[in-house]
């Protein structure tokens, strides 16, 4: 046990991971201390937003009666995009507009603010405009952390951190090292108000209904990366992000904001935001760069959880649930191990990755281990092919006294031309293997 | 592309946030000017950087105003071969405060 303890746990950071895990510890009656460097929790946090109700439930299964909600999700749209076209699919379901809705859109100042309200109400202490300097270490044993305030040195038998993507407290005690280029994504997005009415008549819904459209293609200038649009009750969030590598080497040098403009700018993207009034634009990086690149997330006296330890599933554009998911993990790796009366050593924290391990956190994780390597290896996923589809596209819908048949012979030669048979079948079988 | 946004206004996206700058003690620092001006070619942070904190003036140096930085990392992940950026978060409660997030 520690001498000097004050807590039994320090969380650092008040988002997703963090509340997940200070509410749970607060709720089983420990005396939890939890860190925010932001005027108000949600003041440095960014995220598309989109918040899948699963891992919330299991933490706080009432959330809904009056969690800051936006819209629920009944449409799903996947966009390829060329210069001035798209090709995609929508799918649009009643299943998905029946409550116990499945997946929001949230805005994440309100949204963590809440939440941390509900941390509050559970117990723990939340001290916000502090920054956590540095963990206090007595050999490789974490015993508490420096805050940048007068005397701000708290010890505690745990502390976790839930410190955000930076990592910067694990990466000065020597954790882990510094985060690559091509282990994380930049992404820029802005939020653009507009009536309720006039989002409900362009996005085809009524009431809190909602629609997302994901897209791939040009806009990305051949960079790994992806961009979005999400509805929410009174304003549109449209962002961008591609590999920050992908920035690194882009031999046209472009800026992030001028990607998102250009987005702004596409055709099949200008009418749905036209008149919309920009409030805020916000950056942040996105650990994408999945199982392989996960550091150790357990030692004496400390956890990672959340985009600290990597825990993205890019493939499915999913975090916020896998911090909540192991922020709770977490937590109930330190409940346990206290009810049991273990020291909170490496051998003890251990039970967290075993609990990770079993849940959909680390099999979808290694599911995608591939995935990052494999678009890395083969930009044509982001450059060739949304040309060559909706090319083929504008060729068979256009009618113009061309006989199908020498369409679609013209549309395969457009495909062999550009990938050849061999290439175009490795491709399929890459993003099989990739995704199986 | 057929419609490029050639010059887009970064100062009109800044405008719209809210900050809470920590004057004279700036949070992030070019560690050696000289690096940055003599050794590095490529100064990606001067374009990567999302907010332009980051400017390549005439003479090849690198010039850093963090009044408008959005706290992302990138500048200090880009600066693989030189690690030439200290990075600290702003002091509690200082830096962007995001209203919406």
């Amino acid at each position: 046990m520690n001498v000097n303890k004050n807590f039994d746990a320090i969380v650092v950071g008040a988002g997703p991971s963090g509340n997940a895990c200070a509410y749970t510890l607060a709720k089983a009656g420990l005396k939890v201390l939890q860190i925010e460097r932001g005027e108000y929790p949600g003041s440095k946090n960014v995220q598309g937003a989109i918040l899948y109700a699963d891992a919330l439930e299991r933490i706080i299964p009432d959330f809904r009666d009056d969690a800051p909600l936006e819209r629920h999700i009944i449409e799903q749209r996947m966009w390829v995009l060329d210069d001035t076209s798209f090709i995609g699919t929508h799918f649009r379901s009643e299943e998905a507009n029946k409550p116990p809705y499945n997946r929001y859109t949230i805005l994440r100042a309100q949204f963590d603010k809440w939440f941390s309200s509900k941390v509050r109400e559970a117990g723990a202490l939340v001290i916000c405009e502090t920054t956590v300097e540095e963990l206090l270490l007595d050999g490789d044993r974490v015993i508490g952390v420096r805050c940048d305030r007068i005397g701000g040195e708290v010890y505690a038998d745990v502390v976790v951190l839930a410190d955000g993507v930076n990592s910067t407290l694990a990466r000065k005690a020597g954790f882990h090292g510094e985060i690559k280029a091509r282990d994380v994504a930049l992404a820029v997005k802005e939020i653009l108000f507009l009536p309720e009415d006039v989002i409900q008549q362009r996005f085809n819904v009524k009431g809190e209904e909602g629609v997302v459209i994901e897209l791939v293609g040009k806009v990305t200038e051949g960079m790994v990366g992806t961009g979005f649009l999400y509805t929410n009750k009174e304003s549109l969030t449209i962002g961008i992000g591609c590999m920050l590598d992908g920035f690194k080497s882009n031999p046209k040098r472009t800026s992030p904001y001028v990607l998102l403009e250009n987005l702004k700018r596409h055709p099949s993207i200008a009418a749905l935001i036209e008149g919309g009034e920009m409030k805020e634009y916000c950056a942040h990086l996105i650990p994408e760069g999945g199982y392989n690149a996960i550091p150790k997330l357990f030692g004496s006296g400390w956890m990672i959880v959340g985009d600290s330890g990597g825990f993205v599933n890019a493939a499915h554009r999913e975090g916020s649930n896998l911090a909540m998911t192991t922020g709770r993990l977490a937590a109930e790796t330190i409940i346990e191990a206290r009810v049991a009366g273990l020291e909170m050593n490496e051998k003890t924290l251990k039970a967290y990755k075993d609990k990770l391990d079993a849940s959909f956190v680390m099999k979808d994780l290694h599911k995608y281990r591939d995935m990052p390597e494999v678009l890395h290896a083969n930009p044509q996923f982001f450059t060739t092919y949304p040309g060559l589809i909706n090319r083929a596209a504008q060729t068979m819908l256009t009618v113009d006294g061309v006989d199908k048949k020498t369409k679609e012979r013209e549309i395969f030669k457009s495909f062999r031309g550009s990938r050849g048979v061999a290439g175009l079948l490795g491709d399929a079988f890459k993003l099989w293997r990739a995704f199986r | 592309m057929s419609v490029v946004a050639s010059s887009v206004n970064i100062e009109e996206k800044l405008f719209q946030n809210r900050y809470r700058v920590d004057s004279g003690r700036p949070h992030i620092r070019i560690k050696q000017p000289d690096v940055c001006a003599n050794e590095c070619v490529n100064q990606a942070c001067t374009y990567i950087c999302p907010a332009s904190c980051y400017t390549a003036e005439g003479n090849g140096k690198v010039t850093l105003i963090t009044d408008g930085c959005l706290e992302c990392g990138s500048c200090r992940v880009v600066c693989t071969e030189f690690q030439n950026v200290d990075w600290e978060y702003p002091r509690g409660g200082h830096g962007i405060l995001f209203k919406f997030g």
